[in-house]
């Protein structure tokens, strides 16, 4: 009787948060393709926030985690997205009060003139507080070439309410990996404030094929028995040249397949059936430049 | 003399954590948060100085108060108010307001008896501190 008072009240995965919790990674994990290392992440920090409530219940110490984030990845791997999700998934966590999203680029936050900054900034942070506050391409805050620029302003303002407000606001920056990594060389404190550093990893071709039909789904479409191998050679192709940016150049190409396909209907000119609206065919995707290049392979 | 303005005046002065308490349930029900100082606090003078502009798109206490705390450092001998703007159709009306600081000292207000025809009395009232200095070195010691 006793060691049964001595353990815990209940296991951590009967809480009742819990499965709401569980239901919101599931949706996550159904809706964003890949992407392992960041579910990993939320994952941790959803059991710390569930553990944290049986420490405090226990009357153990239990401090808020710092939650400011750095998402870095190559274009189009869903880095604002994620970011974009973030917001609703902490709220429903009970780290944010609101949960709202504010977006901004360095436009949003740095002045034209002196004086012109600090109001600027701050005047940024009081909109985001009680929820996210996502700073796209952050490094373009620091501009190294230029010592006057006030940009260093902003980022010491920055610096300061993530320090002082952590739990009012979460920040999450984001950007390119070797850029971000040259700003946080130059702003050491805003790396040391950052507890997450996540890295989004490229969609290997599976991946991307799975994007591309949870894509089209959305928009009912969908590929005929042709079309999908098609597309899966297209992928293959398109990834070896240069500019590819992973999610954002399969969203790009789907619209220009779309395109094809409304030309191809426009032009055969005669009563369209449900079905024919909905498919894509394999000739809409071989149209395609990429497959130009390498005439040999396309057909 | 402790100026009454507003909701809750008669009560001990707010707490941080009340006023954000106040302030998100004003927030709750759609109200625009604005901040406004005077250091003329006659009790016909409603039109106090904006700190800034109506917060409309601040949807939490948290940022209220940064803007609060700012004020504060800016007008520590000022009297400070929050108001809390309704902008439904028909309203269109601040509907609540409360001092949410407030300076060290004040002298309150002195009643100004002016004899007028018939040896009738008119009656009116006068602040020691707008009567000492001009706008702005009213409150506090930095005048002495």
């Amino acid at each position: 009787m006793d060691e049964d008072r001595d353990s815990l009240c209940q296991p951590p995965g009967e809480m009742p948060q819990a499965s709401a919790v569980r239901a919101l990674l599931d949706q996550l994990d159904a809706e964003l393709v890949g992407l392992a290392p960041v579910k990993g992440r939320l994952r941790d920090i959803a059991a710390l926030l569930l553990i944290d409530q049986l420490r405090a219940e226990q009357g153990l110490q239990s401090q808020p985690p710092s939650l400011h984030m750095c998402f870095t990845g190559n274009p189009g791997t869903g880095k604002t997205t994620v970011a974009l999700r973030m917001a609703e998934l902490l709220r429903q966590l009970g780290c944010v009060r609101k949960g709202h999203l504010v977006a901004v680029t360095r436009d949003d936050l740095v002045g034209q003139f002196i004086g012109h900054t600090a109001p600027k900034t701050r005047e940024v942070l009081k909109k985001a507080m009680g929820g996210v506050l996502f700073i796209d391409e952050a490094y373009y805050l620091y501009k190294p070439e230029n010592e006057r620029d006030y940009g260093q302003e902003s980022i010491e303002i920055l610096l300061q309410v993530m320090e002082n407000h952590r739990d009012d606001l979460v920040v999450i920056l984001a950007g390119y990996k070797d850029r971000m990594d040259g700003f946080f060389a130059s702003n050491p404190g805003m790396a040391s404030r950052i507890a997450h550093h996540i890295d989004f990893p490229d969609y290997g071709e599976a991946e991307l094929m799975r994007i591309a039909q949870l894509m089209l789904a959305r928009l009912n479409y969908r590929f005929d028995a042709g079309a999908e191998p098609a597309f899966a050679r297209y992928l293959s192709l398109r990834r070896q040249q240069p500019h590819f940016a992973n999610a954002r150049s399969i969203r790009n190409a789907l619209d220009r397949i779309r395109l094809r396909q409304a030309t191809r209907l426009f032009a055969a000119d005669r009563r369209l059936t449900r079905e024919q609206l909905c498919t894509l065919q394999a000739e809409d995707v071989f149209a395609s430049r990429v497959f130009a290049a390498t005439p040999a392979e396309a057909h | 003399m402790r100026i009454t303005q507003g909701s809750f005046s008669f009560l001990p002065d707010l707490s941080d954590a009340q006023i954000a308490a106040q302030v998100e349930y004003a927030l709750g029900r759609g109200w625009a948060i604005g901040i406004e100082t005077t250091d003329d606090p006659h009790p016909r003078n409603t039109f106090w100085e904006m700190f800034g502009n109506p917060m409309f798109d601040v949807s939490d206490a948290a940022g209220v108060m940064l803007e609060l705390r700012q004020c504060r450092k800016t007008f520590p001998d000022h009297y400070i108010r929050l108001t809390a703007f309704d902008s439904t159709h028909g309203t269109e009306s601040v509907v609540l307001s409360f001092i949410v600081h407030r300076p060290a000292l004040e002298p309150g207000f002195r009643l100004v008896r002016t004899e007028v025809a018939g040896r009738s009395l008119q009656y009116s009232l006068e602040s020691y501190a707008v009567q000492r200095a001009p706008e702005g070195e009213r409150y506090g010691m930095r005048q002495e």
